[in-house]
């Protein structure tokens, strides 16, 4: 094959030859690529934007609570309701090592919150410290409860983001200054802007979060508890522990471990993966829409060079003639039949580029929320561009071939 | 002899076996100019593309310089007919989105020549044919005998051992015709190039200084005509 400046002037003045042709051709090809890439960048986008929802939440974790049962057990009838207690947390820890964390909540729900003029409704949430491993906040000012604020039972307080909104109107930092909630004042220590919709008793961000012995005394809640939530160590499929913490917590609680209704059991490993398979069939539609429109541009490419073959017959067999072996025909048709799927190519390329950076502005001013990224990588485009080259020979393949067969004796035939 | 052709028998197999060509015999020796005529179905054209090593033959030899001409590739015959042979067609062919130099520059090209080389050969043999002006001209804005030169620079730029034209005047009117002859002429005395001329016009043949009769496919007579007088009506002119 003979590369100079002179090949490349051929295939660009044989293209810009048929301009309307090439343009329409080459569309075909452009929109496949743009689709393939917009869809894969789009795809990518929506499964971090869903994910998003579920922001600074654990993956492997499990969120308990007791609910009546529905078997009778040891002369016990069934519809009976019981209580997780303190004990429960203990208990848990130890008889169930593969445990990372266990952490009790304790809530109220329906309670005023009041700072000089402005009112909103709160849940109250009595926690640990150690809830941070469970939902992770996202603190803006101040700090998170600590272990001191609740061995020392502090009246202190890490309130949401709306609670925060509707209570500091004029915004700035609101640590230091005490609120009423109830009956009784707490310290603001910190505020939680964690986006997260996920919401165990009530959404972070319209919380107030104190240390949970407080709660406990305040609420005359004596050692019952509401929730229990509990997150495994890495690599422990949540799951697998569950029937465990049933069968203690059954034995104890005096209920037949077979009763499914007795212990509400909320495991996220399951949501996680539910979404994982969503988006793995997503993406699944995505590659086959994406690469079923290539693949159609990429005919309608391989069908035009056919007929440019067709009609370039004569000046095929006249280079034959004038010294051409089949082998230059062959480059020249190929490099043609590249040149186009990758001009045309580019151009997809560069306009899914842009048109996800757009896109990525848009969803991104959205106020408070976590960026999202909706780009493909720079690894992706190479891999696209190549793909491109691939299926530029392929579709040049069939009309080179035919090309090849053009005699030179058909050029004075051919007239 | 620079071309030897013995005993070459041709056969088209298309449904019906026909046999073009029964057993050619001819030489042409270097430097002369030579023309073949014959009416259409003479096999005249089967016989000049033989010649161009344009198709295979069945049986047979056929030496170009000592060199046997069978059965070779694809790619070895591109080779010979870049660097042995120069081809005038009847339509000129030419290709039409380049221009006149590029044209002829074009067999150089297939030759690897470099891009300054090739330019500078091309423009100089334009000039040898009185073209230097329209180098950058398309085809479609030449005239026919303005296109018929132009193939022929480009015919004549790898120095070819033979010259094949094939109705090189098919498409002219008589007075370019006359032209194109002169010239091939010219270069044939002057330069000393082998000239082949398959033509049906006497009044081309004449111009030639030995004519080639095929008739039914073996070759008929072969006429002496250094003093240009086979023809009734060509002796000035060449008649349309």
């Amino acid at each position: 094959m003979r590369l100079d400046i002179d090949t490349f002037r051929e295939i660009a003045n044989s293209l810009v030859r048929n301009r309307s042709r090439s343009i329409l051709t080459g569309f075909g090809v452009f929109w496949g690529i743009f689709m393939l890439l917009f869809l894969v960048g789009g795809g990518q986008g929506l499964k971090q934007l869903i994910s998003s929802n579920f922001e600074g939440f654990a993956t492997n974790t499990a969120i308990m609570f007791a609910n009546r049962t529905s078997l009778p057990y040891k002369g016990l009838k069934k519809g009976r309701s019981w209580n997780m207690t303190y004990t429960d947390v203990e208990r848990l820890k130890r008889m169930v090592p593969e445990l990372e964390t266990v952490t009790p909540i304790v809530s109220n729900w329906g309670q005023e919150a009041v700072n000089g003029s402005n009112t909103v409704n709160t849940n109250v949430k009595g926690i640990y410290a150690d809830y941070c491993m469970i939902e992770e906040p996202r603190i803006k000012y101040g700090r998170y409860i600590n272990e001191s604020d609740v061995l020392q039972e502090r009246k202190v307080c890490v309130i949401g983001k709306r609670i925060y909104n509707s209570l500091f109107p004029t915004g700035g930092d609101p640590c230091g200054s005490f609120i009423k909630v109830g009956s009784v004042y707490y310290q603001v220590i910190g505020v939680d802007v964690s986006a997260g919709n996920m919401s165990i008793n009530g959404s972070a961000d319209e919380t107030v979060s104190i240390p949970l012995p407080i709660a406990q005394k305040i609420y005359h809640r004596g050692n019952q508890i509401d929730l229990l939530c509990v997150t495994a160590h890495q690599g422990i499929r949540m799951s697998s522990l569950e029937d465990r913490m049933r069968q203690i917590l059954a034995r104890e609680h005096n209920w037949e471990a077979a009763d499914k209704q007795a212990l509400f059991v909320v495991n996220t490993e399951q949501m996680f993966s539910l979404i994982d398979n969503l988006f793995t069939g997503v993406n699944f539609l995505i590659w086959l829409v994406g690469l079923g429109t290539i693949l159609a541009g990429i005919i309608g490419v391989s069908n035009i060079m056919m007929v440019t073959v067709k009609e370039r017959t004569t000046e095929i067999g006249i280079r034959r003639a004038i010294g051409a072996t089949p082998k230059d025909i062959l480059s020249q048709i190929i490099m043609e039949s590249i040149s186009l799927t990758l001009v045309a190519g580019s151009f997809g390329i560069v306009f899914a580029v842009q048109l996800l950076r757009l896109l990525e502005k848009i969803v991104n001013s959205r106020p408070d929320a976590s960026p999202v990224d909706f780009q493909i990588g720079f690894w992706v485009a190479v891999a696209a561009a190549v793909l491109l080259s691939a299926l530029g020979v392929a579709a040049g393949l069939a009309p080179a071939s035919r090309a090849m067969a053009i005699k030179p004796v058909d050029a004075m035939r051919d007239e | 002899m620079l071309i030897e052709l013995r005993d070459v028998n041709k056969t088209y197999n298309n449904g019906q076996p026909l046999h073009v060509l029964k057993g050619i015999n001819l030489s042409i020796d270097k430097g002369e100019f030579v023309s073949i005529m014959g009416a259409s179905g003479s096999g005249k054209s089967t016989l000049l593309n033989i010649l161009g090593i344009l198709d295979n033959y069945d049986t047979g030899e056929y030496y170009i310089d000592g060199r046997l001409i069978k059965g070779l590739s694809e790619k070895q015959a591109a080779a010979y007919r870049n660097s042995m042979i120069g081809f005038i067609f009847q339509s000129f062919n030419l290709i039409g989105f380049k221009t006149a130099v590029e044209n002829v520059e074009l067999p150089l090209f297939y030759q690897g020549v470099s891009r300054q080389k090739r330019h500078q050969m091309a423009m100089q043999y334009l000039d040898r044919l009185g073209l230097a002006d329209w180098a950058s001209h398309y085809p479609n804005e030449m005239s026919g005998g303005q296109k018929q030169r132009v193939a022929i620079a480009r015919a004549l730029i790898t120095n070819p051992k033979i010259i094949l034209a094939d109705e090189p005047t098919g498409a002219l009117d008589s007075k370019t015709s006359e032209e194109v002859m002169q010239l091939l002429g010219q270069l044939n005395r002057e330069e000393g190039v082998t000239i082949i001329v398959v033509t049906h016009e006497s009044g081309v043949a004449n111009c030639t200084d030995k004519i080639v009769h095929i008739k039914d496919g073996i070759i008929g007579r072969i006429e002496d005509n250094r003093l240009h007088k086979a023809s009734v009506f060509g002796t000035s002119t060449i008649m349309k």
